[in-house]
């Protein structure tokens, strides 16, 4: 029905079952939208925000989907800036999954302000100090510049590109790409650094509050560097869930190896960095407010001192001495057990600067906070999610994704004839390779 | 018509006569037109600019002892007007005024993000949750001297800043420049039976508060009295409410020590 559509050269699943696929993940979507339109039309009762949570599982996804989302922007930066070629082959995946977390943070903010109609005052009336400001005209901005991304992809479907206008407009996108990649690490650097000068700058937490340099708290740049760390992680844990559910590779083995490696030295560094700073924090920073480190961790039903382990050990430092050898890049479970161990790393590390923040006490007379979230509150969580999934379904299907499929998957081409009488007879969910001039699977910068 | 010199309104109260009987709550609640709902059994999502803690010395009768301890807005100062909340808001809904120092807040402009209420310690900002619902007639009742709040923004005890800008009017056409001390006082001042809560200007070494707790202003405003104290002194909050007690026990929930440390 839609081989019009798909990409020369590759395979894809018969049509009732894109569509099949496309409507169950579809259900868990409007399942999402239903408890979205819930919270705007009732408001934020329908939560369990409370005056001590102010921040919720809401922000944590938010921060979360722009760290692991941080894959495209330093995948972009390697390709680009230092010039591993290699990644050109894995980028485009980047980029879409960038274009999906960071479209998945700014509808998840839209759905946790109070007032979403008056969102843009936080353009309008800038408070030049505050790191959420910061995070909002960067965050904005790198989502333009995703969106510039990702548009020649679009525009290299089969039919699209038939179009000259359409056709030139990606050629001379691409020719340009490398100047928005470089915006692009930019912006990354300041909105992933802003978001952990959120928590940092808290001087009334002394959980979240560090000292820093200039304006910036150590969390800035302690952000920055673990959404560099984690973002290729789960660029390479999506690319693998995609190849098994599509059942074949799509990306060839250096490629994932040389990001797995990169990715590797950075949390290897990042953790480095994190205990140092942990170290600092809890002999130091908190003692001058008052707190010992297991002030923090104790007293509580959720928050034990297994979390810092969790989140810097075995999240942390397992999964970066894996990746950054060679034998633990090339076994497969070792590799899978690696990003997954670096993702929940970073997720967990949001969380605690999000929810554990709030949740321990300042004033002495006060006790611990907990909170579990509202169904609405997952349902929109999960709603980015199921949004990210037919995303990705949708331009796997009908977009020059991975430029290696076509070689890593080859089909026996048909003939000429054989191909006019599939076209003409009923519609073909394999789509085979011509030698029409049509654009074959290329990077989207070649 | 310029002001002299800036002021700096703060807020003593005395533990040792506080009865917890709740008086300023109400009286707060009335004049600023706070929201209340039916089940108000959940203080985590009702609103009260002022709220009185119950604090005990966790000791077995016959020496156990307890003590209300009053909670308004602190109006930090931080560093140079750089209160934890005022810093973060990122669309300059709330301001530190260097005029009166106090912290107000702007409703018509915040969109609700909270993140001052993540920056606060003291838990003093309060969300709308809800739109606010008035019994049958109560509307009627409502000051028109402050805005009701829509559900979605952020509320806190503004020290009633509007008493403030209506005496300093009433001063204006008198051709004054300056405040006597009982023209501007908030209502939880007033409505406080024990007497326990004064309210002044910290800089004008005439009012009762000033002589109260003799503010150190080159420690930051910190209290020379040492039967005062300050909420979480540590933190760099640089509040302008201080605390009154002869109890030791009270002054030592003042922040957070560690064990080897002495207050």
């Amino acid at each position: 029905m839609d081989s019009a559509l798909i990409p020369r050269g590759v395979k894809r699943c018969p049509t009732w079952q894109f569509i099949l696929g496309i409507v169950i993940v579809g259900a868990v979507l409007l399942w999402g939208v239903f408890a979205m339109l819930l919270c705007w039309i009732k408001g934020l009762n329908q939560t369990n925000m409370n005056t001590a949570y102010g921040f919720a599982i809401w922000i944590w996804a938010d921060l979360a989907v722009i760290a692991v989302g941080g894959g495209a922007f330093f995948t972009g930066f390697l390709r680009y800036i230092v010039g591993k070629d290699e990644l050109k082959n894995i980028i485009n995946f980047a980029v879409l999954i960038g274009f999906i977390c960071y479209s998945s943070a700014l509808l998840i903010l839209a759905i946790d302000i109070g007032q979403p109609l008056r969102g843009w005052f936080i353009f309008w009336h800038a408070n030049v100090h505050s790191m959420l400001t910061e995070v909002a005209f960067c965050l904005s901005c790198y989502f333009g510049v995703l969106c510039i991304e990702y548009l020649p992809l679009i525009l290299e479907n089969r039919q699209i590109d038939k179009v000259p206008f359409f056709h030139n407009l990606s050629h001379n996108m691409h020719e340009i790409m490398a100047v928005f990649a470089a915006t692009g690490a930019f912006l990354s650097f300041f909105h992933q650094g802003s978001l952990g000068g959120v928590a940092g700058v808290l001087f009334g937490r002394p959980f979240g509050f560090r000292e820093g340099v200039l304006i910036w708290p150590w969390t800035f740049f302690l952000f920055t560097w673990s959404a560099a760390a984690c973002g290729p992680c789960f660029t390479i844990l999506i690319t693998k869930i995609t190849e098994a559910i599509a059942r074949k590779k799509l990306v060839k083995d250096n490629v994932i190896e040389l990001l797995a490696k990169i990715s590797g030295w950075m949390l290897l560094t990042y953790s480095v960095a994190k205990i140092a700073d942990t170290w600092y924090w809890a002999t130091v920073t908190a003692p001058s407010k008052g707190f010992t480190l297991m002030d923090f961790y104790s007293n509580n039903p959720l928050y034990g001192i297994w979390i810092l382990i969790l989140e810097v050990g075995i999240c942390g430092v397992l999964p970066a001495l894996i990746l950054i050898t060679d034998k633990g890049r090339k076994t497969s479970f070792a590799l899978w057990a690696a990003v997954i161990l670096a993702v929940i790393g970073v997720c967990l590390n949001r969380w605690v600067m999000v929810l554990q923040i709030l949740a321990v006490p300042v004033m002495p007379f006060i006790s611990w906070h907990m909170y579990f979230p509202s169904w609405q509150e997952i349902a929109t969580t999960i709603l980015p999610v199921a949004y990210g999934i037919i995303l990705i379904m949708i331009s796997y299907r009908y977009l020059p994704i991975f430029p290696q499929e076509a070689e890593l998957n080859p089909i026996e081409p048909p003939t000429y004839a054989e191909e006019d009488k599939q076209e003409q007879e009923e519609p073909v969910e394999t789509q085979e390779a011509s030698n029409a001039p049509e654009p074959e699977m290329q990077p989207a910068e070649a | 018509m310029k002001q002299e010199k800036a002021k700096k309104y703060g807020m003593v109260i005395d533990l040792d006569k506080c009865t917890g009987c709740g008086s300023c709550m109400v009286a707060c609640m009335a004049e600023n037109n706070v929201p209340f709902r039916e089940d108000e059994s959940d203080k985590l999502l009702s609103i009260a600019w002022m709220r009185v803690y119950k604090l005990t010395n966790g000791k077995p009768f016959p020496d156990t002892d307890i003590c209300y301890l009053p909670r308004p807005c602190m109006h930090c100062e931080g560093h140079h007007g750089h209160s934890p909340c005022v810093s973060v808001c990122p669309a300059t809904a709330t301001d530190y005024s260097e005029e009166t120092g106090i912290v107000s807040q702007i409703y018509t402009r915040c969109f609700g993000c909270r993140y001052c209420m993540a920056a606060c310690p003291y838990h003093v900002r309060l969300f709308n949750w809800w739109d606010p619902v008035w019994p049958d007639g109560m509307e009627k009742s409502l000051s028109p001297n402050v805005s009701v709040r829509m559900r979605g923004v952020v509320e806190k005890c503004s020290f009633c800043f509007h008493r403030y800008q209506l005496t300093m009017d009433k001063a204006h056409m008198e051709g004054r420049r300056e405040l006597e001390e009982d023209e501007y006082q908030t209502a939880c001042t007033q409505a406080c039976p024990a007497g326990a809560i004064t309210f002044g200007d910290l800089n004008n070494p005439k009012h009762t508060v000033y002589r109260m707790v003799k503010p150190d202003h080159k420690q930051g405003g910190k209290p020379k009295n040492p039967k005062a104290f300050r909420l979480l002194e540590r933190l760099g909050t640089n509040p302008k409410v201080y605390y009154l007690t002869s109890r030791e026990w009270v002054r030592s929930m003042d922040d957070n020590y560690l064990k080897n440390e002495s207050k």
